[in-house]
């Protein structure tokens, strides 16, 4: 069938059942847009027009995160193209799966400096899985099928198409292909060739598994680190349970391990590392055998690589070979799917019994939490947990806040924490949660932030006012950069420099201005009332909570120092 | 303690605009200088063939293998063993040569090396050697003293010896591939 490239862009985004895309058009991109109306392609694909780009990549990273689909993000070339690049790296550092298409100026005019043109794909590469510049209209079908199935599959990640405008008005023949049959074709097709030419079956090597199978029965203080790859690695959630518990072995997270294993758990010490708990951080020390499943040991986790798990024989489970000994040195490592990994280890694991190990690990106390009458931030996350079931996605931006909500919100199910763990991404979370609300419509969406992270991208709560996408947003207000100033105070003798914020807006008047219920909450009692006022509303809020200047993230680790040398307890 | 050597690294890639880009800003990042660099098309129009040599040690070689590996449009990586793999560069070389009797020193010293004269002019010789770097430089130091006007290396390129080859499997590769799968 003879169609344009615009036309062809839409039915590749319905091979992949692409219902949504966040975005922002420009003069590059206007044949694209063009065809939501043309064509009538609005009406299968929801677009969400954003207030700037960078609110449309996040938004589309925080709805690929919280349903597990590929993100699809449209901007137009130049500015619209180098806004995205923050949102990119956010999404590459945390291995979310969104394509991001944008397009260029005509062929004939590439390489002139022409009005908005800019080498996307130069500047995206060490930020991207893969990226793509088409200008010829006969590949574009070929080389999106191959994005999408890139970006979702391995270890997940951005990819980046940039099309020249030319090539979105030229027209060719266009065969439709349903998604099971891609791999059988043109570029994937040789890509799979050339993948599998000694490796029939992705599967794990059955000798290293009887090798961490042998290393678990000889071990005697196991601990399981878990990371963002159980979080990406399609069923692999209840194939980690069932390891951990048939194991008995205490379980440690990163951030982006939150939600593998219910926080509540009995068997879950908290997470690991600067901001680890005690638990976790000497269990670390203590441990003959740790089994870290997709976790890359970042310097955040591992803040002293050569003495992180000094004890231990360290195994790695993961999908990227790249990360093997990349910052850890390992004893042993098992590449492949994190689902079938533990799949097969759970068909070789009999029950152990862990049970004065666990014992000793639990025993180490942890920081007292304060209950005073002034509002603290572990009050604010409890009440939005007992208030929600526990059941709340929770979207954050950076800083103290989001250690907090790693820290005392109890994470059930994979996605339902939305964080820039890896990237550390200030302004991430209003896009992120509003990405996770269009994608999961009947969950609350709470996005936690900071008044120096919301004021970054604020601007969102317009497009979340238009477009009915009821989030709500919790200001943890220190009037200061509260992690940095957390370092300030700590290391640099309280020297605050540039990090107070006492500053506008007023974040109720804000709210209002863009149509949206604000409040403001200054201890438990007026917190709790102004969440359950926000949960009967079909509309998003801002809910304002005055948090001491001084509060600290506890514990606390200096980076570089050992994960057992605490700075702050 | 940290030995750093020449490593020469055999590297198969999909012959496509960026890919050369894309491998060498991975040495950039890393923080790591590219002594020599060559690439060409293989036997496979579609398949570009890049040797890299870089110095460093152990680990960090074996960091740049992996991160090149991950690589989409990157086939194949290999470490090509020192004492176990051909290496041959060739030099052009334009020396000064405006008498007779330079001439015929020039040609002598050419020969000796197995350098091949490619162009005469009244003014110059240009010579092309084909060696390792150690002939190559030992060539270079004896013309100096005639005066090189100019002097031009295709960089390294190198094979290992024997039957095997840079397409041979294993399981490192297999692990590799496994993270590429787009099943």
């Amino acid at each position: 069938m003879l169609m344009r490239g615009a036309q062809i862009v839409m039915e590749c985004l319905l091979e992949q059942e692409v219902d949504t895309v966040f975005g922002y058009p420009g003069g590059t991109i206007l044949n694209i847009y063009d065809e939501l109306e043309l064509h009538g392609y609005g009406q299968k694909i929801r677009h969400i027009l954003t207030a700037h780009e960078q609110g449309a990549s996040h938004a589309a990273d925080g709805y690929a995160r919280s349903t597990g689909k590929v993100g699809v993000c449209f901007a137009t070339s130049g500015p619209g193209a180098t806004n995205l690049v923050t949102g990119i790296a956010t999404a590459y550092y945390d291995s979310s799966p969104v394509v991001f298409i944008t397009c260029n100026v005509a062929e004939h005019l590439i390489g002139k400096d022409s009005f908005q043109e800019v080498d996307i794909t130069g500047i995206t590469m060490p930020i991207t899985k893969c990226n793509y510049l088409v200008k010829d209209v006969t590949k574009l079908a070929d080389v999106l099928r191959e994005a999408f199935a890139i970006a979702r599959s391995g270890r997940p990640g951005p990819v980046l198409v940039d099309i020249a405008k030319n090539a979105t008005a030229a027209t060719c023949d266009f065969t439709p292909l349903p998604r099971s049959e891609h791999a059988n074709h043109g570029r994937l097709a040789a890509l799979l060739r050339r993948a599998s030419h000694d490796l029939k079956t992705p599967e794990p090597d059955h000798g290293d598994i009887q090798k961490l199978l042998e290393m678990i029965r000889e071990s005697q203080r196991p601990l399981v680190l878990v990371g963002g790859g159980v979080i990406r690695s399609r069923g692999a959630v209840p194939e980690f349970r069932k390891f951990v518990e048939t194991l008995d072995a205490p379980v440690a997270s990163t951030i982006m391990g939150g939600g593998a294993l219910p926080g509540n758990h009995p068997q879950f010490t908290g997470m690991i590392g600067m901001h680890g708990s005690h638990a976790s951080n000497m269990a670390s020390a203590e441990c003959d055998l740790l089994i870290a499943v997709g976790c890359r040991f970042s310097d955040r986790v591992a803040t002293n690589p050569d003495t992180f798990c000094r004890n231990a024989k360290i195994v790695h489970i993961d999908i990227d070979r790249a990360e093997i000994d990349k910052n850890v040195l390992t004893d042993h490592h098992i590449i492949g799917d994190a689902r079938r990994v533990l799949e097969l280890l759970n068909q070789g694991l009999t029950q152990m019994d862990f049970s004065a190990w666990k014992e000793h690990v639990f025993s180490r106390k942890e920081v007292p939490l304060k209950v005073d009458g002034i509002l603290h931030a572990h009050e604010v996350l409890e009440t939005i947990q007992a208030l929600t079931d526990g059941d709340a996605i929770i979207a954050t931006d950076v800083g103290q806040h989001q250690m907090w909500s790693a820290q005392y919100f109890h994470f059930s199910r994979p996605g339902q924490l939305i964080t820039s763990g890896g990237f550390g991404t200030m302004g991430f979370g209003l896009g992120a949660a509003m990405g996770a609300k269009v994608g999961n419509p009947d969950k609350v969406v709470v996005h936690c932030t900071g008044d120096g992270c919301f004021r970054m991208n604020c601007h969102e709560l317009c497009t979340e006012e238009h477009y009915h996408i009821p989030v709500i947003t919790v200001i943890f207000n220190n009037h200061t950069l509260g992690m940095v100033r957390q370092w300030q105070n700590l290391l640099y003798e309280k020297r605050f420099s540039q990090t107070d914020l006492e500053k506008g807006p007023d974040f109720v008047k804000l709210a209002e201005a863009y149509g949206l219920p604000g409040f403001r909450a200054k201890n438990q009692t007026e917190f709790e009332e102004a969440f359950r006022k926000a949960l009967t509303l079909d509309t998003g809020c801002v809910i304002e909570c005055a948090i001491d200047k001084d509060a600290m993230v506890h514990p606390m680790v200096n980076g570089g120092t050992p994960v057992t040398d605490f700075l702050l307890d | 303690m940290k030995t750093m050597r020449r490593n020469t690294l055999s590297v198969l890639v999909e012959n496509s605009s960026g890919v050369l880009s894309q491998v060498s800003r991975l040495f950039s990042r890393k923080g790591y200088n590219i002594e020599s660099l060559a690439v060409g098309t293989t036997d496979d129009p579609a398949v570009s063939r890049i040797t890299i040599e870089v110095m460093g040690d152990d680990k960090m070689i074996e960091q740049v293998m992996n991160q090149l590996r991950k690589l989409f449009p990157v086939y194949s990586v290999q470490l090509l063993p020192p004492n176990d793999s051909i290496r041959r560069e060739l030099v052009l070389i334009k020396v000064k040569a405006e008498s007779r009797e330079v001439r015929n020193e020039v040609i002598q010293i050419a020969n000796i090396f197995r350098a091949s004269i490619i162009d005469v002019s009244p003014q110059s010789l240009t010579l092309a050697v084909i060696g390792e770097e150690s002939k190559d430089n030992a060539l270079e130091k004896l013309l100096m003293e005639f005066g090189i006007l100019e002097l031009v290396r295709t960089g390294m390129v190198a094979l290992e010896r024997g039957a095997t080859t840079i397409n041979d499997d294993n399981k490192e590769k297999g692990e590799f591939n496994l993270g590429k799968s787009v099943l």
